[in-house]
């Protein structure tokens, strides 16, 4: 039995998508920027999915631009808005649990002479509002948040953040990476007064190499690319269409079923908390219950090293991730589980489930039913 | 310009009757080397000289950089070739090859004619003052000096005239392939793939083996022990990599011996199944990356202790080296960046706090006898599992 549970690092892409996909790629493969009918063609997919996404979003179809993914979206997003705005002051606040994305960008900014806040979080992932609230100044330029944490999957009151930030101060701009969180929430960017909004295709059952940054019209944000002036200038560069079809594709079934599915991803979820919190000795790390997200557990099992354990699971089919996939790369202890005070001998024994809206209630099981046996196991054989 | 090279051998020259043997290596390994260059080359073995010819368009770099690799050269003298049309053509052509070779002519020369087609009306030393004329009227900046001169210009007379001047130094040693085949214990870490490239150097043909412990080392750790054979195998040829499935091994020994010698033992279980794996693929020897004192594992005692469960010899060509010395070797054969990638192997996973330094044999050996039971057993079914990666460069 296959049981992939490292959804928070890709999902398996919707078949309907490459099935566009491959008729764009082959077929209607014009650029949209041609005036010839292959283009009109072309351009038509485009214009169809930027209503999508707006439908999506409630919000205006010109303010969704096309990027290669959620990387660059929160690069466009933190670079762009620093550089346009760097007269009216040189202050951005983020967090401590951010995806290196925005952790990374915001090290740059500092470089070129920036001043960074990073916000702490509590035991389970959350912010303060009192502290983003002190944090805040009259020349703070930009406000970075997270939707979903893709370690541990704690949600930020994203709304409470919006109106706070706009209440100290209207110039600031507020940006959201929500590519964790897109597609298992409802996101309405305005009603959150959320000026900037990263989603990635591919944790949603999207391809991999596309992504969106929604910017809110008359919001300052420079390009960091230049080129042909494609997408009103901001995201130079012939456009991803296969892509970006397919993105809109996998987004629109995301949104079908959207909260049965979130529904039945908390009850698996519980599920498999439930399981994981019989075996001696874990510590569940992150929000509990509707607090957190659907489909992320991370558990923290003393004695055993993540990716002993991420291997011996491999080995019975199930799939997992030691910390966040990006950070698999390397040794270091993950900034997010420090920054929520995981004690350090766990640091190196945690493990990241994530689930998809196809996770099945069977493959949970199995999943639980190998942990209740690997786990002691494991813990027989340690160094001394 | 150059289309050939002449290749420079040092101590093969010195092989008596088994010459041939060597040299026939060396042009197999030759061969080898220039299979993964762009172009067509022949190799072609005449008056006890290698050459090598480019039959088509090549790189010049590439081709220098891969005959690099191969053990056995000394030295790599890009050489061209001129047709005998009379003196005077051959003084034109020196003039151009100085030309076209040396754009600074502010240097001091020498020529060093060698008349081995013996009818040429002029002789060595004759040849040597003519062209020195011919070049000094040509290039009045350039002086001769005899002793010490900054171009040595070699003119050499056969079917045709073969003029070099520039020597590329080789990577030395003997051809690969000359010296039997040996099995290096690979483990992933800076010091294996040093300690193979190092006996490779000397002849010998490399085989390894590698023991990986799922699920507590990760298929990336098995990758990059392959990519490091790769690293090896560029220089020593194909390299035959066995996998041995150690897991169950090491376990069984972590249940039944006290922990503190636990890395011992595993390590005297590797040396036994790499000699049975050496012996049945006629391999004369086994190589290691150990220094003395490096960890636990290599102190004197503990190589000691090792070595008692093999007959096979041991080499260990890193043992006097420090660790700054074994890495200068690591970067120099591009190891380096491979092993240090941060995958756990199997020598480690285990591993005590505090490992005996001193273990005494006798009480290894009686700890051993805790195994008994099942030992044999888990290693015969981990030799029979192992799996066999022929690793290309």
């Amino acid at each position: 039995m296959e049981v992939y549970l490292d959804n928070s690092a890709t999902t398996v892409c919707l078949a309907e998508a490459a099935q566009l996909m491959h008729r764009i790629l082959c077929e209607d493969y014009g650029n949209p920027s041609s005036l010839h009918h292959k283009g009109v063609e072309a351009e038509a997919y485009l214009r169809y999915a930027e209503e999508t996404f707006a439908k999506l979003l409630k919000v205006n179809e010109k303010d969704i631009y096309f990027t290669s993914g959620g990387t660059e979206s929160d690069n466009i997003a933190l670079i762009g808005a620093a550089m346009a705005n760097h007269r009216s002051g040189r202050h951005v606040i983020t967090t401590k649990i951010e995806h290196p994305a925005v952790l990374q960008t915001t090290a740059y900014l500092e470089d070129q002479g920036f001043e960074v806040t990073y916000l702490s979080v509590d035991r389970q992932g959350r912010i303060s509002l009192d502290e983003l609230s002190d944090a805040i100044r009259s020349d703070t330029i930009l406000v970075s948040i997270m939707h979903t944490n893709n370690e541990i999957g704690s949600i930020q009151p994203i709304a409470e953040a919006g109106a706070l930030i706009k209440k100290k101060n209207p110039k600031t701009l507020f940006h959201v990476d929500a590519v964790q969180g897109f597609g298992k929430v409802r996101l309405y960017p305005k009603k959150m007064q959320v000026d900037m909004l990263s989603v990635s295709a591919h944790k949603i059952h999207g391809p991999k190499g596309v992504g969106l940054l929604y910017l809110r019209e008359g919001a300052k944000v420079s390009p960091v690319m230049y080129g042909g002036g494609q997408q009103r200038g901001l995201r130079s560069g012939t456009e991803n269409l296969p892509g970006i079809a397919g993105f809109a594709k996998a987004a629109e079934s995301a949104y079908e079923n959207l909260e049965q599915d979130v529904e039945r991803m908390y009850a698996l979820r519980e599920e498999l908390t439930k399981a994981v919190k019989n075996i001696p000795d874990v510590v569940i790390n992150g929000c509990p219950g509707r607090e957190g997200a659907a489909h992320i557990v991370s558990a923290s099992f003393g004695g055993v090293r993540s990716e002993v354990l991420l291997h011996a699971l491999e080995e019975r089919g199930i799939y997992v991730s030691a910390g966040s996939a990006c950070a698999a790369h390397k040794p270091q202890p993950s900034a997010t589980l420090k920054a929520i005070g995981v004690e350090k001998e766990l640091l190196h024994s945690t493990i990241r489930f994530s689930l998809s809206a196809r996770t099945t209630g069977e493959e949970i099981a199995y999943a639980c039913q190998n942990l209740e046996e690997i786990v002691p196991k494991l813990r027989r054989y340690t160094r001394h | 310009m150059y289309k050939s090279f002449l290749i420079k051998y040092a101590e093969i020259g010195v092989k008596g009757k088994n010459r041939y043997l060597f040299e026939e290596a060396l042009v197999k390994q030759i061969k080898y080397a220039l299979k993964k260059a762009e172009g067509e080359f022949a190799v072609r073995r005449t008056d006890g000289r290698i050459y090598v010819d480019a039959l088509s368009d090549f790189d010049f770099e590439e081709t220098v950089e891969s005959l690099k690799k191969v053990f056995g050269i000394s030295g790599i003298c890009p050489v061209v070739y001129v047709e005998d049309e009379g003196f005077e053509k051959l003084g034109e052509d020196v003039v151009r090859y100085i030309g076209d070779v040396y754009p600074d002519r502010d240097k001091t020369f020498k020529v060093a004619a060698r008349r081995a087609r013996k009818n040429y009306p002029l002789d060595s030393m004759e040849i040597n003052v003519e062209l020195g004329g011919v070049i000094l009227d040509a290039y009045p900046e350039m002086r001769v000096d005899v002793h010490k001169p900054d171009i040595l210009l070699h003119v050499e007379v056969r079917d045709k005239i073969y003029l070099y001047s520039e020597i590329i130094p080789g990577p030395g040693g003997m051809p690969v392939g000359t010296g039997g085949k040996a099995m290096l214990l690979l483990s992933g870490g800076i010091d294996s793939p040093v300690a193979g490239w190092m006996i490779a150097k000397r002849g010998v043909k490399i085989d390894a083996v590698y023991f990986h412990a799922p699920p507590y080392t990760s298929e990336r750790a098995k990758q990059k022990v392959v990519d490091l054979a790769k690293k090896v195998a560029a220089y020593a040829g194909p390299v035959w990599l066995h996998v041995v499935n150690f897991t169950d091994i090491q376990l069984y020994i972590y249940d039944k011996c006290p922990h503190d010698e636990l890395t011992i033992i595993m390590r005297r279980y590797m040396m036994r199944i790499a000699e049975h794996i050496a012996k049945e693929t006629e391999c004369l020897g086994l190589i290691t990356g150990e220094s003395i004192g490096q960890v636990a594992s290599q102190t004197m005692a503990s190589l000691a202790a090792t070595n008692e469960v093999c007959t096979m010899p041991v080499y260990r060509p890193l043992i006097g080296f420090d660790k700054m010395e074994i890495v200068e070797i690591a970067e120099k054969i591009d190891s380096y960046e491979t092993s240090i990638l941060p995958y756990e192997d199997c020598c480690t996973i285990f591993v005590a706090k505090h490992p005996v330094t001193k273990p005494n044999l006798n009480i290894i050996k009686r700890h051993e006898q805790n195994l008994q039971e099942g030992i044999d057993e888990l290693v015969e079914k981990a030799l029979e599992t192992k799996e066999v990666i022929v690793v290309q460069a």
